[in-house]
């Protein structure tokens, strides 16, 4: 099929502006990636630059891949990264606009690149469980309820890829915060520094820049890993129960 | 033999299973305050360089650790699926350490090193408890307590596993202990920041230069001590299951500087990953193994069946060629053995789907005795993986799989504390040789990278580090440091300047295909010899005619790549000497010369009970074949049979 692509080009030459390109013989089996590897392919032999931007297990895992497609993060199917769409969801003649992920906490660095660190950021400020290497007791000395251990399993499930900021129209990281605070909670190893870590975490998210929350769920109806927005609901309790029970309040 | 003593185990004294806890209490140790005066490098942050970066930190060791990804949590560990092993005997089914060495031994077709083998066995069921007070959501049962699974090789249940994303969930474990260390000022973490070689002063590893892939500036960075995390090179063969990034650079980096690179030809297989489709194709994906614990393997007995709808070939014409030939292991047979099987039947003609160059494994049997609700909840991630890909709903219709290289067993050889021939210089995790012989168990490579940077680096790095104690500060401001980032810049511009004609992608996929064909599944003397020829004129064509677009100091995937690929080029020659020379089959080395009459892998113990080494001599020169012999103290050595 052939394709024409609306490309965002920032860096270089590109101030930040739409290119234009088109595309020939792409073929319905190959992933989106992968046709974008076509373009660049055929700029490189043109010897102009080759479009930027992040991949890299292609299996949906690792979480580098982005993009917004016409307007969606990750493009037009449910529970999907980039890296897993495919061409077969397109037709003959169609115009695709591709952008990077928006937002002021992931600034761009170049093309569709953009930096995501303040993820990092918000985990390093307390998404982990404060055990150091050796201490631990046997592992079938903690029963967890196997329901319960599912739902901290499906808030465990996120990425970080930064489709929940991409699709919020307040660019809020609730959704991606919310994940860890939920995965950590509801399981008897972190709740010891539930109260703590939702504090830091939302302090955290707070000065990276991120917006509030205005439960417009985008983000959810976004996510690749479909994590739900039950999420912010039970980190608003958390936050809501820490701040009132806290002693360092 | 003057050379093999360059080579030496540093394997320790005493019966096998009591060798780890002799070595722990007679290591020599570094003092809380000296430790805060040392530095140590750790480049990547996958599950060991995370776990090893994280371990070191809270120990009071100054630490940095480098990765080329956004963020530590994207290392391609995090794509593993199937699960860890680890000795914990939960299901009372038999198991214990000397179980999991025994079968790892095995498994890895009597190719492996004793001593390291039994350390990670023993130390595999602190692993589990590490991950689970981290917060690591394994699968449970009703009671509360763990679940398990059965993975190929192997008789018992005890592979620990997370639905079908263990090692993201291990990875995330791994990365917020990193992250807690981070927050603490014990790691500093750098991003997007690639090694591109390793320094050396007075014979001692002493730091590494790296580029900043955002500003494309080279920097220096000294250490006491440097640690190489950073993965297999499955990539040389272009497409492979592999992140688009792995590559072999540091290891190869570190390989020039005086590392040894320990049997580089040993590369596994992976049976079960979704077939090529077209030329346009970036990489393979694989179907987890634990699908073959309830999935069979099929291909149609007749040949003129191949192209039919598989619902339409009766039972009696399916032919399911793993349970003929392997009942006692039927469909969990090793990696190496049910890939080869699938070649096989496919060579015949029997293949199926478009390219026929796939079998199926097929579901019917498990959805009818469990239902449908029981094989979704097992395996419904990759069931929506496999349909996403293929746009085939592998409820109503079999899988079409075929191998594809997924795991290196090679690397750079290690003695027992990790440590390279180059002093100073350590390997962890798939970067390193010396855990899975000539083939690797599923379920191992997340227990072996783990236990490298949870449980054996933090002692054994400290023997050499207890001698740093009086060093001091290692200034960057030196010749040797000025001279290794002089050679990478001066690299780096030879490749942006040749100005060819041809893309540096064109050059892999070449590179790959030569790989694939001659130094894949099956080996001949005549096809690995060819092949060495044409890498070397791959390999000159590349530094005459390849195109690098852009500038050196920017963002620039481009030359990032071109710098991999050009190493991948050094490396692809290697890895077809290692298997010409090694005129033996075993493990996921298979010599078409040397098989059975059966067509299993023969060994011949008698020349090549050995891990070769390979010591670097300059471009264009042959490299040295130096040998550490295996010695069996403990298993009995026998042709492996999973009959």
């Amino acid at each position: 099929m052939r394709l024409t692509l609306k490309i965002w080009r920032q860096g270089g030459k590109y101030k930040g502006e739409f290119v234009t390109y088109q595309l020939d013989n792409v073929n319905e089996h190959m992933s989106f990636l992968e046709m974008l590897d076509v373009l660049n392919e055929q700029l490189v032999a043109r010897r102009e630059e080759p479009v930027a931007f992040e991949h890299d297990c292609r299996e949906g895992i690792c979480g580098t891949c982005s993009l917004v497609i016409d307007g969606r993060a990750h493009g037009p199917m449910k529970g999907t990264t980039t890296c897993q769409v495919h061409m077969r969801h397109y037709k003959d003649g169609e115009t695709i606009v591709i952008e990077p992920f928006r937002a002021q906490a992931f600034p761009v660095i170049k093309d569709l690149v953009v930096d995501r660190s303040a993820f990092d950021r918000i985990i390093q400020s307390g998404g982990y469980v404060n055990v150091n290497t050796g201490q631990a007791q046997d592992a079938n000395s903690i029963p967890i309820e196997k329901d319960q251990a599912s739902r901290s399993f499906d808030a465990a499930a996120c990425i970080g890829c930064g489709a929940c900021v991409a699709a919020c129209p307040n660019a809020s990281a609730m959704l991606f915060t919310s994940a860890k605070v939920s995965h950590l909670a509801l399981l008897p190893q972190g709740a010891v520094e539930r109260r703590q870590r939702v504090l830091s975490m939302v302090a955290q998210m707070d000065k990276e820049g991120f917006g509030r929350c205005s439960n417009v769920k985008a983000c959810e109806a976004e996510c690749p890993k479909e994590i739900s927005v039950e999420n912010i609901a039970r980190m608003n309790r958390e936050y809501l129960a820490a701040t009132f029970a806290s002693e360092k309040v | 033999m003057a050379k093999s003593a360059k080579l030496d185990a540093k394997t320790p004294p005493g019966p096998l299973d009591q060798k780890w806890d002799y070595y722990k209490g007679h290591v020599a140790l570094v003092s809380p305050n000296n430790k805060r005066r040392i530095d140590v490098i750790i480049v990547g942050s996958g599950l060991a360089g995370a776990s090893a970066a994280a371990s070191l930190g809270e120990l009071g060791y100054n630490v940095k650790c480098f990765t080329y990804h956004d963020s530590p949590r994207r290392a391609h560990s995090i794509a593993a699926q199937g699960g860890i092993n680890a000795a914990k005997n939960y299901r009372n089914d038999g198991d214990s350490v000397f179980r999991l060495f025994y079968d790892t031994i095995k498994g890895g077709d009597y190719r492996a090193r004793e001593s390291n083998v039994h350390r990670l066995a023993e130390v595999s069921t602190a692993i589990i408890d590490q991950c689970v007070a981290q917060g690591v959501p394994f699968a449970r049962e009703y009671g509360g307590l763990l679940d398990n699974r059965s993975f190929g090789g192997t008789q018992v249940s005890r592979t620990f596993y997370a639905r079908g994303q263990t090692g993201q969930q291990l990875l995330i474990g791994a990365y917020q202990a990193l992250s807690r260390q981070i927050a603490a000022g014990t790691v500093k973490m750098y991003n997007r920041h690639e090694m591109l070689d390793v320094v050396t002063v007075d014979g001692q590893c002493r730091g590494v230069i790296v580029r900043n892939l955002v500003t494309g500036q080279l920097e220096r960075h000294s250490a006491h001590a440097v640690v190489l995390c950073t993965g297999g090179y499955g990539n040389v063969f272009y497409l492979s299951t592999n992140a688009m990034m792995c590559n072999v650079t540091a290891a190869w980096r570190a390989h020039r500087r005086g590392a040894f690179f320990g049997n580089p030809c040993y590369t596994q297989i992976h049976p079960t990953c979704i077939p090529v489709s077209g030329d346009y194709q970036s990489k393979l994906t694989l179907m987890s193994e634990s699908l073959r614990n309830d999935g069979r393997c099929w291909v149609p007995k007749k040949a003129e069946d191949a192209k039919k709808n598989p619902r339409d070939i009766p039972e009696e014409d399916r032919d399911y060629y793993l349970e003929r030939r392997y009942p006692a292991f039927g469909n969990l047979v090793p990696r190496d053995i049910a890939s080869r099987a699938a070649k096989q039947v496919c060579d015949e003609g029997r293949g199926v789907g478009a390219s026929g160059l796939a079998v199926y494994l097929d579901f019917a049997d498990a959805i009818k005795r469990f239902g449908k609700a029981t094989v979704e909840a097992r395996y419904g991630n990759l069931f929506e993986m496999y349909e996403k890909i293929t746009g085939e709903n592998p409820y109503e219709t079999p899988m079409r799989i075929y191998p594809a290289v997924h795991y290196t067993m090679g690397g750079l050889w290690v003695d027992y504390e990790l440590m390279t021939t180059l002093p100073g210089l350590y390997a962890a995790g798939e970067a390193n040789f010396s855990d899975h012989g000539a083939n690797r168990l599923g379920a191992s490579a997340l227990m072996q990278g783990l236990a490298d940077g949870y449980f054996v680096l933090p002692y054994t790095i400290g023997s050499y580090l207890s001698n740093e104690i009086r060093t001091g500060a290692i200034s960057t401001n030196t010749p040797e440091f000025e001279a290794a980032e002089n050679s990478v810049r001066e690299r780096i511009s030879h490749l942006m300047g040749v100005g060819g004609s041809q893309s540096v992608e064109s050059f892999h996929r070449r590179l790959g295909k030569i790989m694939w064909d001659k130094c894949g599944m099956g080996r001949t003397k005549e096809g690995l010899t060819e092949a060495i020829g044409e890498i070397r004129a791959l390999r000159a064509e590349f530094w005459r005619d390849v195109f690098v677009p852009g500038r050196p100091d920017e963002y620039n995937p481009e030359l990032e790549k071109a710098c991999r690929v050009a190493d991948f080029l050094e490396l692809g020659e290697l890895m077809c000497r290692d298997a010409l020379h090694r005129n033996e089959s075993c493990g996921g080395h298979f010599r078409e010369e040397y098989q059975t009459p059966d067509g299993e892998a023969k060994r011949d113990d008698d020349d090549f009970m050995y891990v070769a080494a390979w010591e670097w001599q300059g471009e264009n020169a042959e490299p040295e074949l130096h040998k550490e012999s295996l010695e069996y103290e403990v298993v009995k050595v026998s042709q492996r049979s999973y009959k």
